[in-house]
């Protein structure tokens, strides 16, 4: 079972490529591949700067239940190299930008859902890293946080930052996104510029390349 | 001849030289000054113990070139290898007291031969179990892999340490520093007795991996079904 | 060079932090060390057997299944706080992954037998307090060798069923020949034999030491990269 084929594609700085595609088509494991976790079998994947210039928000929290919001953004600030003495500074920059500075001494298991989101968030944006991949970042967000994070997304989008978004809800992120593609049992079925056409155009691009049976 | 076929046919023709091997070291080979017809066990044990290890570095081996070469059939060759290697140190380890009790008094001695093979038994069933315990082929083969490697260098120190325990008895006679020590007819049984044993590995590491494959391309088909 | 054991350091900080912070694992093998070394007394004839010849052998038993308890919760810990994959899309070296658990692994087993020690020396009555140094240092040498190895090993069971009881059996046979040194060396010690008689044993745990840390630290990317 070939789980990626023939994919190919580049991104400078200043783009945002926006992937849709159903369950199972292989939007995880290419993230994965440009995050270092999975080596192709054939081809390859190469991000300047390295791992410590990926951002990467997942299923996975990746955050320590037992420390604080403090204590696990300092253990990933400094995994990332970020240099000691900014460590202290950068944390609470992020815990401001995040909303979630009054939390910072709580261990993160007692946090709701939302909170310890953001906390991932912050994470994964400590060490201001250029490229930001994120897979279904939406998940669990209720509408207010969605659209938090959206916000948060389109300010990101900015300096230079390379972002890649994986869903499988069509048009979610669609706005924010300079180019689209569309994923279908490992291919790259579609891959284009957004050109300036709103979500609905691009769900409907999607059906049509995809076909109605939406899988 | 398919690969089970021939592995079979080899995995008999082997047993049927080993009991011509046993009825010439009972019959037609002296008896030991020292230690008497008890001593008779060795040609038997000794080429079986040298398998037992060999089989044990061969899947290190085996191990060290998967994680290189990602190729499947080292790993099937390291799962055959373990198992014969497996049986052997059990064959070892029974034949050992049974044969030892009426000559020796004693069912288990902590002879230096029988200490390793032990060790070299529960290096084996380790590594089997490990093996049983990942579902993910891969995954499997790679971990399978670490533990063979470090089985495999565990060996020279499982000698070591037996080597240098106080209490062990009889030291090795032929693999020892010094030129083997024994007689002509002696050197010769235990030298037809090594063969055999050769063949034998051979003939159940090629009937096991033959199995393996079998499995696999039945597993593939079902999925695919 | 040294970012690579500044990293280390940072990994083996956090684990000893959360560890503090929970206390399970810790809490549990001195517990454990203490059951065991009371049974160890309750299971012996005071009168048939001098102490002295099997303290070695009580003490080592004792060290090595606390041990191999606290030694399962290297991995253990990445997978259920959702983060072992974290650690590996971040710049942080596979070897310094490994040498990051292996130092918390080695500060609990040192807490485990810091605490077992005097414990044996109280319930056991042996006077340990010539050949304090010497014992510590037969102490530090096996214990390296054992954790090298079950630290590498506990990355190998992690999504197994059974994982704490499979690391066990999967790791004793590795257990032998550190634990047979240990014991020869320690004996000697208890009874007053000069270190040099011992000589064999100790060259035997240095090898394995410098031998399994190293096959260790090679081999563990393996258990984490595809």
């Amino acid at each position: 079972m070939v789980a990626l084929d023939d994919v190919t594609f580049s991104l400078q700085g200043g783009q945002t490529l926006a992937i849709f595609g159903p369950n199972g088509a292989g939007k995880t494991t290419l993230l994965k591949v440009l995050a270092g976790l999975i080596r192709p079998d054939a081809g390859r994947a190469t991000v300047a700067g390295g791992r410590g210039a990926i951002g990467w928000i997942g299923h996975q929290s990746h955050l320590y239940g037992h420390l604080t919001v403090r204590e696990n953004l300092l253990f990933w600030a400094a995994l990332y190299r970020v240099p000691a003495a900014s460590r202290a500074h950068r944390a609470a920059e992020v815990m401001q930008r995040l909303g979630i500075a009054q939390h910072a001494e709580r261990p993160v298991w007692v946090l709701s859902r939302g909170l310890a989101q953001r906390t991932a968030i912050a994470r994964a944006l400590i060490h201001e890293p250029r490229v930001l991949l994120l897979d279904e970042p939406f998940t669990g967000l209720d509408l207010a946080a969605a659209a938090e994070f959206r916000a948060l997304l389109s300010q990101l989008r900015g300096a230079g930052r390379v972002v890649v978004l994986a869903t499988h809800n069509v048009g979610e992120g669609a706005e924010l996104a300079t180019d689209v593609a569309f994923q279908r049992r490992g291919r790259f079925v579609y891959l284009a510029p957004r050109g300036g056409r709103a979500p609905a155009e691009i769900a409907d691009a999607y059906r049509r390349a995809l076909g109605d049976a939406g899988e | 001849m398919s690969l089970v076929r021939k592995g079979r046919l080899i995995t008999v023709i082997g047993l049927g030289l080993l009991a011509a091997v046993y009825v010439r070291a009972l019959a037609f080979t002296p008896v030991e000054q020292l230690q008497g017809p008890a001593q008779k066990i060795y040609y038997l044990h000794v080429p079986a113990a040298i398998w037992t290890e060999t089989a044990m570095i061969l899947v290190g081996l085996a191990g060290i070139f998967y994680l290189f070469l990602k190729d499947p059939r080292l790993d099937r060759f390291a799962a055959a290898s373990a198992e014969a290697g497996t049986v052997f140190a059990g064959v070892v380890l029974t034949t050992g007291p049974i044969w030892g009790k009426p000559i020796w008094g004693t069912w288990w001695t902590w002879d230096a031969r029988l200490t390793s093979m032990l060790f070299l038994f529960f290096l084996y069933i380790g590594y089997l179990l490990l093996r049983g315990a990942i579902e993910d082929a891969a995954l499997r083969a790679r971990y399978a892999a670490v533990l063979g490697i470090c089985g495999m260098c565990l060996v020279p120190f499982i000698h070591l340490s037996v080597y240098l325990f106080p209490t062990l008895h009889p030291q090795p006679i032929v693999l020892k520093p010094s030129a083997p020590s024994l007689p002509g007819s002696m050197l010769v049984t235990l030298l037809l007795s090594f063969g055999v044993f050769t063949l034998l590995y051979v003939g159940f590491v090629m009937q096991r991996y033959a199995l393996a494959l079998g499995r696999e391309q039945r597993d593939g088909r079902n999925a695919d079904a | 060079m040294s970012d690579w054991l500044s990293q280390a350091w940072t990994v083996a900080r956090k684990d000893l932090l959360l560890e503090f912070r929970t206390r399970t694992a810790i809490v549990s093998a001195l517990v454990f060390t203490a059951l065991v070394l009371t049974v160890f007394n309750f299971g012996r004839d005071p009168t048939a057997v001098p102490t002295i010849d099997l303290a070695p052998t009580i003490l080592w038993v004792t060290f090595t299944f606390a041990a191999m308890l606290t030694m399962n919760r290297a991995f253990q810990l990445e997978l259920e706080n959702d983060a072992l994959e974290g650690l590996l899309a971040s710049p942080l070296s596979r070897t310094s992954l490994y040498w990051g658990k292996l130092l918390a692994n080695l500060v609990f087993v040192a807490l485990v037998e810091a605490v077992g020690l005097p414990l044996f020396v109280l319930f056991f009555n042996v006077p340990v307090a010539a050949v304090l140094l010497p014992l510590v240092g037969v102490i530090a040498l096996a214990t390296l060798g054992f954790v090298a190895v079950g630290t590498l090993f506990g990355a190998l069971v992690i999504r197994t069923r059974f994982a704490e009881l499979l690391l066990v059996v999967i790791l004793l046979p590795f257990l032998i020949p550190p634990l047979a040194g240990a014991v020869q060396v320690t004996a000697g010690l208890l009874g007053g034999r000069p270190l040099s008689e011992s000589a064999g044993w100790l060259r035997l745990l240095a090898a394995y030491d410098i031998a399994f840390v190293t096959l260790a630290t090679l081999l563990f990317p393996f258990t984490v990269d595809e």
